[in-house]
């Protein structure tokens, strides 16, 4: 049983050689990222390989990055029997945010993609349903991208200068 | 008697369906949601959820906030447990600071929260009972929601959306008249809830509407995502107070209830079961907290916490950092964080990400509502309209978290 991030490092290494990158630790959680193209056999080898058993897809959403032209899909897994989690991060380009999804995996990736699509664009290739969950069907954008600001922007009275941010 | 089998066939004769919405707005659903359900008589054929009726943007907002500014949002995701979500965001805003925070300080937080706790599975089971229709058991648990929502006022002033606590400890200290009345509930509670189990545990009408229905397998409620009473009345021993110990458990002697099918039932048995564990925690944080040095009631840690209002006005140091802190102007570390509580619905996650600036640059919510309700529509099939109501509310969606 892999207990330590250290032993989790030896066994992706292992299998997928150089194409584990940044990899972190920031609180003690093991961070890297992975291309688009090999994440689901990323994913699959961190949930099937009895020795490491992340059970437990806990989170997915995505982090825009507008300097970077990026956007970043995280995922959280957890392992309940080593009591261990992973974050693995895929860095999308913002102009054609595509990537394959995780529903064959997880069943609660249905949801948690459906509303990554709805707040970043991030088209999930192969999705059985991906429509907008929270918002409105003709919203017409999508809202957490960095640029569209929190107010209504004609508002002369709530200019975020004003309140320093 | 298995509901979950469709009876329905292709050459069914009578094979016209009926298409009902059942919400946004229906007095049995207890919240915003709504189902548009295809029916055969009164067994549910298909049905799609729709959400989002009362979004209101709260991971947007909080990029525009400072720390201290986002706990009120945190109380409107599960508002029937707001204290559990504005002490989880308040500890991982202390673990990305690396705040250390007292002992007697994570013991009253522990009471706080296990308080709110019993809160949540009160609704969670009083209203199964009440769908099944038993109304007076409803009402007789109620009032103890009440005398809860007493204790918190005492505390922090507020009832339901409590803001409770601070960055690096609690805004004051717990006085003598919340300890009274704590000890007060301590003694009547659980009075109430011995009664509350003996009208319904081993009642027939309940068990017959309650066992065997809605059934689901481990395997179902991991790939799911489910967590919380939902995923331990499958079978499943996970609870993050003890997988991943905060605020101190680690120094409670507590069990954790599972289930065996996942029914109904199952899940009201454990929802009541926890209501005794917490019982149990809060009586041994008190003897705990009678250890510990009176009136500590927050971590030494003056550039992130809140001076008071009669030191901003004295002294110099004091008003310095509350300038700073009330403008966001801390010192938090270029990072990123996941760190989760254990609500009353389950996982109740946090993953903050900051890039050092006065807000945060990205905040995700885990949020177990929104998650755990994922599979409601596909369960529903071939399930009886009765059957499937209080589906609902034994999966306690609370509608302020699915929709965050």
């Amino acid at each position: 049983m892999a207990a330590t991030n250290e032993q989790l490092i030896d066994l992706l290494a292992e299998r997928f050689g150089d194409k584990l990158t940044e990899v972190t630790q920031p609180y003690g959680v093991l961070t890297f990222s992975v291309t688009k193209n090999d994440i689901l056999s990323v994913l699959s080898f961190l949930k099937e390989n009895g020795k490491i058993d992340f059970n437990f897809l806990t989170d997915l959403t995505a982090v825009h990055y507008p300097d970077q032209n990026a956007i970043a899909v995280v995922y959280h897994l957890h392992s309940m029997i080593n009591g261990i989690r992973v974050r693995v991060k895929v860095f999308l380009n913002e102009a054609h945010p595509s990537i394959e999804t995780a529903c064959g995996l997880w069943k609660s990736a249905n949801w948690m993609e459906r509303e990554t699509f709805d707040f970043f664009g991030v088209k999930f290739e192969n999705h059985p349903d991906l429509r907008r969950i929270l918002n409105m069907d003709d919203l017409g954008v999508h809202p957490m991208l960095k640029q569209y600001p929190l107010e209504d922007p004609n508002r002369v009275d709530k200019k975020d200068e004003y309140f320093g941010r | 008697m298995n509901h979950n089998q469709p009876v329905y066939t292709d050459n069914d004769p009578q094979s016209e369906l009926v298409t009902l919405n059942l919400g946004p707005t229906h007095p049995a659903t207890h919240g915003v949601f709504q189902n548009v359900l295809k029916l055969d008589g009164e067994r549910i054929v298909s049905g799609v959820s729709t959400i989002g009726y009362i979004h209101r943007a709260f991971e947007k907002i909080a990029e525009h906030r400072p720390f201290y500014q986002i706990t009120p949002l945190t109380d409107r995701l599960n508002y029937c447990s707001s204290p559990i979500n504005n002490m989880g965001w308040h500890m991982t805003v202390e673990k990305l600071l690396g705040i250390e925070i007292p002992k007697r300080v994570d013991y009253l937080r522990v009471v706080i929260m296990e308080l709110s706790r019993i809160a949540d599975h009160i609704i969670c089971n009083t209203i199964i009972a009440q769908d099944t229709g038993a109304t007076t058991t409803f009402l007789y648990l109620f009032q103890f929601r009440e005398h809860i929502y007493e204790i918190f006022e005492e505390i922090c002033g507020a009832r339901l959306t409590t803001n409770i606590g601070r960055i690096g400890g609690l805004e004051r200290d717990v006085n003598d008249i919340a300890f009274a009345k704590i000890e007060k509930f301590l003694k009547e509670f659980p009075v109430a809830l011995k009664e509350f189990e003996s009208l319904l545990n081993r009642n027939r009408i309940f068990i017959d509407r309650t066992k065997g229905v809605a059934c689901v397998s481990q395997e179902m409620a991991l790939s799911y995502g489910w967590t919380g009473p939902l995923l331990r009345s499958t079978g499943v021993d996970y609870d993050v107070r003890v997988s991943e110990p905060y605020s101190s458990y680690q120094d409670f002697d507590f069990e954790i209830p599972v289930g065996t099918s996942g029914d109904i039932y199952d899940r009201f048995l454990v929802r009541n079961e926890e209501m005794w564990q917490s019982v149990s925690i809060i009586r041994q944080a008190l003897d705990k907290i009678k250890l510990e040095p009176k009136g500590v009631f927050h971590a030494d840690v003056p550039a992130f916490y809140l001076p008071g209002k009669e030191d901003v006005y004295n002294n110099m140091e004091a008003l310095i950092y509350h300038f700073k802190i009330v403008m966001g102007e801390i010192d938090a570390p270029k990072s990123e964080i996941y760190h989760a509580v254990e609500g009353g619905n389950g996982e109740l996650g946090f993953y903050l990400i900051s890039d050092g600036g006065r807000t945060p640059y990205r905040l995700h919510f885990r949020r177990p509502s929104f998650i755990n309700y994922s599979m409601f529509a596909k369960m529903s099939e071939g399930m009886l309209l009765s059957d499937a109501i209080i589906n609902m509310s034994s999966m306690n969606i609370i509608a302020g978290e699915l929709d965050a």
